[in-house]
C-alpha cells in the first residue's frame, strides 16, 4: 500500500502555451485561406447579376459595337458539348486506365510507368494541351482549321489523368475481401470487376469524374487554340464554337461597360453551372457506402 | 466420379445400421421439395503440398486426407499455414501477388492443379467462407444469395427457389424472409455470416472451406453457426480453420494440428485432445503454449 495520497502534476504553463498558440496559427492560417475565396464570390454575385436576365440566357452575342451586346447562349450551349465530348472521351478511358491499374497491371513495371506519366500529366499546364492540338489538328488541318470537336480532344487530354487517378483511389478502396468473395464463388475475373468492383466504387467514380468535368469546363487556354469563338448557337462539334472562358476571355478585354459586365455575368454562370455539378458529386457521394 | 459412387465412399466408414440410417436420411432430403438434388461432399487429398510467398516457404510439405461429409478442423497458432494451407485447396492462394503452390491437391481422383483444369470451376466445386462477413455492399439480400450462382455463369433454373433454399439451407430464411430486398449489409454480423454461407452453398459445391468464420462473432452467432456446420456435414465437406480449440472440440470429427507450416499430427478429434500422439500437438491442445 502507498501512504502517500495519490497525485499527478497538472499541465505545464509552456504546453498551455504552446498550445495556445499553435491554435491560434492555424486558425489565421485557415481564415487567410477564406479571404480570397470569399471575396471573389462577393465580386463575382456584386458585378456578374447585374447582367443576368432573360434575355441573358437565351440571345446570341449581338457583336454589335453599340447598343445591346446581346447574351450568352451560345457560350452556354458551346460549353456544354465541348465538355459533353470531352467527358465522353476522357471518362471512359480514364475508368479503364484506372482499372487496369487496380485489377491487372497493379504490380508490374509497365503499370509503374504509366503511373508515373499520369502523375506528370497531372501536373503539365492547361495550355500545353491546347498548343499540341493546335499544332496536331488544326495547323496540321485534320478535318478544317478551329473545331469544337477539337476543344473536346484539349480538354479531354486534360480531364484524362485527373478521372485516372480519382478513380485509381478509390478502386483501391474496394476492399480485397469483396473481390476475394467474388473468386471464391467461381466468378471470371472480368465478372468480379464488372459485377462487383465497379458497382461498389460507382458513387466514387461519378464524383472524380464530375471534379474532372468541373475542371475541365473552366479551362480557356486549350479552347483558345482549339475551338476559337463564334457568336452564333451552333450545335455542331465540327465547327467553330463558342464557351463560356472564351466568352469571358473576348468580353473583359473590351472598353465598354456592358461588355465587361456581360463577362462577369458569364463568370457567374460558369461557377454556378460548375456550382451545380460538385453539388451533384456531394450528394452521390453521400450515398457511397464505402466513405 | 459419379455421384453413387462418391456416396458409397462416404459410407465406406460407418457400420452397416448407420449406413441405412444415412440413406434413409438422404433419401428424405432428395424428397424434400426445396432440395434441388442430392448434393455430397467429396474426398480433399493433399500429397507433398507445398506454398511459397515470395521466396518464404509457409507450408512445407503436407499429407493430408479430407474425409467427404466429415469436418475437419485445422488448429495451430497464428502464422502457422493454417490459413494458406486451405486457401491452396481452393486456389485461391495463388491471387496474391508472387505467391504460388507446389504438389498435390485431389478432388476425389482429379487432380485440381491440372493443366487442364480451369482454376474458375475448382472455386465453383470448393467453396469458401472468409473469416471476415463479406457480403456485396451494393446488393439486397437476395441478390447477395443469387450473386454465387450470377457470378458463376449460370442462367436459368428457377432463381428464387435457389435462394431460398440456400437461406434455408444457412438457417437464415425464417430470419429474412420479409425483407429479401433490404441491403445484405445491414444484418447483424451473425446473420451476415450465415447470408456469406447461403452464397456459398447457392453454387451447390462440394467442398466448404471455412475459414476462421466465427472468429468476428459473438458466442451466439457462433454457436449457430456451429449448429450450420453439423448440418453442413451431411452435404458438403467441411475444411474448417479454427482458432478456438473448444470449437474444434464442439464440431470437428478429425482434427489437424500445424505449427510452422507442418502438419504435426491428425486424427479423431477426440484423440487430438484427449491423447494426442505428439508432445507439441499436447503442449498447445493443453495450454502451455500459442
Amino acid at each position: 500500500m502507498n501512504a502517500q495520497p495519490a497525485s499527478l502534476p497538472g499541465v505545464s504553463p509552456r504546453r498551455r502555451r504552446t498550445d495556445k498558440v499553435a491554435r491560434v496559427l492555424l486558425l489565421s492560417a485557415t481564415l487567410i485561406a477564406l479571404v480570397p475565396l470569399v471575396l471573389v464570390v462577393y465580386y463575382l454575385i456584386k458585378k456578374g447579376i447585374g447582367a443576368w436576365n432573360l434575355d441573358f440566357f437565351t440571345t446570341d452575342p449581338s457583336g454589335r459595337f453599340f447598343g445591346d451586346p446581346g447574351g450568352i447562349r451560345s457560350a452556354i450551349v458551346g460549353t456544354t458539348l465541348i465538355v459533353g465530348l470531352a467527358t465522353v472521351i476522357a471518362v471512359p478511358t480514364g475508368i479503364g486506365v484506372a482499372l487496369y491499374l487496380v485489377e491487372y497491371g497493379s504490380e508490374s513495371r509497365f503499370a509503374n510507368v504509366v503511373r508515373y506519366f499520369v502523375d506528370v500529366m497531372t501536373g503539365v499546364p492547361s495550355i500545353v494541351f491546347g498548343l499540341f492540338i493546335y499544332i496536331v489538328l488544326v495547323l496540321g488541318g485534320v478535318a478544317g482549321g478551329f473545331a469544337g470537336w477539337k476543344g473536346s480532344i484539349a480538354l479531354g487530354l486534360l480531364m484524362l489523368p485527373v478521372v485516372t487517378r480519382a478513380s485509381e483511389v478509390v478502386l483501391k478502396l474496394v476492399p480485397d475481401s469483396l473481390r476475394e468473395a467474388a473468386l471464391a464463388l467461381g466468378a471470371p475475373r472480368w465478372r468480379v470487376v464488372w459485377k462487383v468492383v465497379l458497382p461498389t466504387a460507382l458513387p466514387g467514380l461519378v464524383t472524380g469524374s464530375l471534379l474532372a468535368i468541373a475542371r475541365a469546363a473552366g479551362e480557356t487556354a486549350p479552347l483558345l487554340f482549339t475551338a476559337f469563338a463564334v457568336k452564333a448557337t451552333t450545335t455542331n462539334l465540327g465547327a467553330q464554337m463558342n464557351s463560356l472562358p472564351m466568352q469571358i476571355f473576348s468580353d473583359v478585354r473590351q472598353a465598354q461597360d456592358r461588355l465587361v459586365e456581360r463577362a462577369w455575368g458569364s463568370a457567374l454562370t460558369l461557377v454556378g453551372m460548375i456550382l451545380l455539378l460538385t453539388l451533384v458529386a456531394r450528394l452521390v457521394q453521400r450515398r457511397s457506402r464505402l466513405a | 466420379m459419379t455421384l453413387e459412387n462418391a456416396s458409397t465412399k462416404a459410407g465406406e466408414d460407418t457400420l452397416a445400421s448407420e449406413q441405412t440410417e444415412q440413406e434413409a436420411s438422404r433419401f428424405e432430403r432428395e424428397s424434400d421439395a426445396t432440395t434441388k438434388r442430392g448434393a455430397t461432399g467429396r474426398s480433399v487429398t493433399l500429397r507433398g503440398l507445398k506454398a511459397y510467398y515470395g521466396d518464404s516457404e509457409a507450408i512445407k510439405g503436407v499429407d493430408l486426407d479430407y474425409e467427404p461429409n466429415k469436418v475437419t478442423a485445422m488448429i495451430g497458432p497464428s502464422g502457422c499455414g493454417k490459413s494458406t494451407m486451405v486457401r491452396c485447396i481452393n486456389r485461391m492462394h495463388e491471387e496474391i501477388p508472387h505467391a504460388r503452390a507446389e504438389g498435390e491437391i485431389k478432388l476425389d481422383e482429379l487432380d485440381i492443379y491440372g493443366d487442364d483444369v480451369d482454376v474458375v470451376a475448382v472455386r465453383r466445386v470448393i467453396g469458401m467462407v472468409f473469416q471476415k462477413p463479406n457480403p456485396f455492399p451494393t446488393m439486397s439480400i437476395y441478390d447477395n444469395v443469387a450473386a454465387g450462382v450470377r457470378l458463376s455463369g449460370h442462367k436459368g433454373g428457377d432463381m428464387k427457389q435457389t435462394v431460398e433454399r440456400s437461406l434455408r439451407g444457412a438457417g437464415l430464411w425464417d430470419e429474412v424472409k420479409d425483407r429479401l430486398d433490404e441491403p445484405g449489409i445491414g444484418l447483424s454480423g451473425g446473420q451476415q455470416q450465415r447470408l456469406c454461407i447461403a452464397r456459398t452453398i447457392a453454387v451447390e459445391p462440394e467442398v466448404i472451406i471455412m475459414d476462421e468464420p466465427c472468429s468476428a462473432l459473438d458466442p451466439v452467432a457462433t454457436l449457430k453457426i456451429e449448429e450450420l456446420i453439423s448440418q453442413l456435414k451431411e452435404r458438403y465437406t467441411i475444411i474448417l480453420v479454427t482458432h478456438n480449440m473448444q470449437q474444434a472440440g464442439r464440431v470437428a470429427d478429425t482434427t489437424a494440428f500445424m505449427l510452422s507450416g507442418e502438419l504435426v499430427e491428425v486424427d479423431q478429434t477426440e484423440k487430438i485432445f484427449t491423447n494426442p500422439g505428439d508432445k507439441r500437438t499436447e503442449d498447445y491442445v493443453s495450454g502451455k503454449f500459442g
